[in-house]
């Protein structure tokens, strides 16, 4: 259990979230970051930063101008998977009014967070690519007979799971949303990626549209602007 | 002039005090006999007073200063002034006269006030004022703005709440200044975002202003402190709603990722403790929400406009250089003052 303290006491934003997050990413297993502040307001960015790590944050006033911020690190909550710490398919497109602190939590697809810069996440080899993007477009593969395509939309995703490298990102919109729901072929192989790291999100607007909202069982709901922004950072796209 | 001035604790209009606490002051404010001749005065939430003269002049006066949000003082001067005349150009007047407000500390290096001062006395000039004189004090931080006095025809000064449910939101500039600059405090902006930043602050509203004149305008405000969402929240006046697409509003190409980076600003904090109860954001990503929330100096025009003529408003605005964008449209008033749509209803 590792602790670390970090005195941004006189520091204006974005100093104290700027230093938290380097504190964070040199924790080399799960520990606690306090992180002293003096403002109200610093305590709410540090809380906002910690949701969209995916990590428990939680304030205290200590004295006038004295302020306590406590953060839960987990390294397991960092890197792809943060979106499934809090909340899993829920994870963007947070309808409703913001919370306080803790606005949505949109899992940043950059190469931002700590743990994955800095390879301190985990010991194992990662061998997914990065920058790599696999596009499920429809629920069927290639033009044809229905019945045929779909058997071959199943076997493209199970050959997947047995690449010696797995794509960074999976996005699945139009009719590829049915592919990450209930009733699925595909959902074991899909969660055997994922469990892997690979980031499986499907359009909302699609989940929306064939309303199946209710039945996403893999990875988490994304949006047009996070789709065109995965595409445009993608190194190579995958298209079956 | 290669020196350069040291940074505020946070400069340019995220040094702005927060709107909530602002308004409960002012409220408390003794406001007098009502005198028929201000046409717009404090309990109006615009950006500048106007005062009728005559049945067809009345002067708009407004004030704005700041600290520095940049190195280059010659560069904060021009900043800092275009901020200040762009009230007179969200009132849809023209700028005349300006006086210099300083603040600067008696033992640092007059050569940098004589750049700021160039700089801003340059940007009067381009905006076809006279800068008159001015008022300077000793203090510890540098702080510069202008005092600005400007003209416009009574019955042609640009409302800021009288938007009307089909109106587009046109937005003139990008929003990001205020992450970007942040960004740039902390030494993390690269030198294409803090041009990018820097060209903006020093565009004048004024040519948004002048094309906004041919069209049927029902609301005008300039983004600055309060955030896209604040200034929008107070356009919206209580009255209406709006529906805002997310993907459609003209953002500073490094903005997001700097969000994401959490280069924020308390002001924008600010500003979300401000507008959280108005707005609510549906799939709309972390750093595209504090972007809307950032607390923008020297920003574009917030423009409500007649649907008949948008289009057309928007091609010209589009034609005198400007990233202007059709950022959603005010709506009957609904559940949520502002909805922040975040995914295209295309596929």
């Amino acid at each position: 259990m590792e602790k670390k303290i970090v005195d941004a006491r006189g520091l204006a934003c974005p100093l104290p979230v700027v230093n938290a997050k380097k504190a964070v990413g040199e924790f080399r297993e799960d520990g606690v970051l306090t992180v002293l502040v003096d403002n109200e307001i610093a305590v709410q960015n540090l809380k906002k930063f910690a949701g969209q790590k995916g990590l428990a944050a939680s304030g205290e006033k200590k004295a006038e101008k004295e302020y306590e911020v406590t953060i839960q690190v987990v390294l397991a909550a960092d890197a792809a998977t943060a979106g499934a710490a809090t909340g899993g398919a829920g994870g963007i497109g947070t309808a409703g009014a913001m919370e306080t602190g803790v606005a949505g939590s949109h899992r940043t697809a950059g190469a931002t967070d700590p743990g994955q810069a800095d390879g301190s996440a985990s010991c194992a080899p990662d061998i997914r690519r990065k920058g790599m993007v696999v596009v499920l477009s429809a629920n069927v593969m290639g033009n044809g007979e229905a019945k045929l395509g779909k058997a071959l939309m199943k076997a493209f995703v199970f050959a997947l799971t047995k690449q010696d490298i797995l794509p960074e990102t999976i996005l699945c919109y139009n009719s590829g949303a049915y592919l990450t729901c209930q009733g699925s072929e595909s959902l074991e192989d899909f969660r055997e990626l994922e469990a892997e790291g690979v980031n499986i999100l499907t359009c909302g607007t699609c989940l929306d549209f064939y309303g199946i909202k209710e039945n996403l069982a893999v990875g988490s709901v994304t949006n047009m602007y996070e789709i065109v922004e995965v595409m445009e950072q993608a190194g190579s796209i995958v298209r079956p | 002039m290669s020196e350069k001035i040291v940074f505020c604790k946070g400069g340019g209009c995220t040094a702005k005090l927060g709107a909530g606490v602002l308004s409960h002051i002012l409220e408390q404010l003794p406001k007098g006999p009502r005198d028929e001749n201000l046409l717009i005065g404090f309990e109006s939430r615009d950006d500048a007073a106007v005062y009728k003269l005559t049945e067809d002049l009345a002067i708009v006066q407004t004030l704005d200063f700041f600290p520095p949000m940049v190195d280059d003082p010659y560069t904060f001067g021009r900043i800092a002034a275009a901020n200040a005349l762009s009230d007179v150009y969200a009132m849809g007047g023209e700028v005349r006269t300006a006086l210099n407000i300083v603040c600067f500390p008696e033992d640092m290096d007059l050569n940098i006030l004589g750049e700021i001062l160039r700089g801003g006395s340059e940007t009067v000039l381009a905006a076809g004022g006279s800068l008159v004189g001015g008022h300077s004090i000793a203090d510890d931080g540098v702080k510069y703005g202008l005092s600005v006095t400007g003209v416009v025809h009574p019955d042609r000064m640009y409302p800021n709440n009288q938007g009307r449910p089909g109106d587009w939101l046109i937005l003139t500039k990008k929003l990001g200044t205020g992450i970007i600059c942040t960004a740039g405090r902390i030494g993390e902006a690269s030198e294409g975002a803090m041009a990018e930043a820097v060209a903006s602050m020093t565009t004048l509203n004024k040519d948004a202003s002048r094309i906004c004149r041919d069209y049927e305008i029902h609301g005008c405000t300039d983004v600055t402190g309060f955030s896209f969402l604040g200034h929008l929240h107070e356009m919206l006046d209580g009255k209406h709603s709006a529906v805002i697409h997310a993907d459609q509003v003209p953002v500073m190409e490094k903005a997001a990722e700097y969000a994401d980076e959490f280069y924020l600003t308390a002001a924008g904090q600010r500003n979300r403790n401000y507008v959280e109860g108005f707005v609510r954001f549906e799939q709309v990503p972390f750093a595209m929400e504090e972007v809307l929330l950032d607390p923008q100096t020297s920003g574009g025009l917030l423009i409500a406009a007649a649907p008949g003529q948008a289009g057309e408003l928007l091609a010209r605005l589009r034609e005198a250089g400007l990233p202007a964008a059709k950022v959603g449209e005010i709506v009957e008033k609904g559940d949520a003052e502002i909805l922040v749509k975040g995914c295209a209803e295309l596929i």
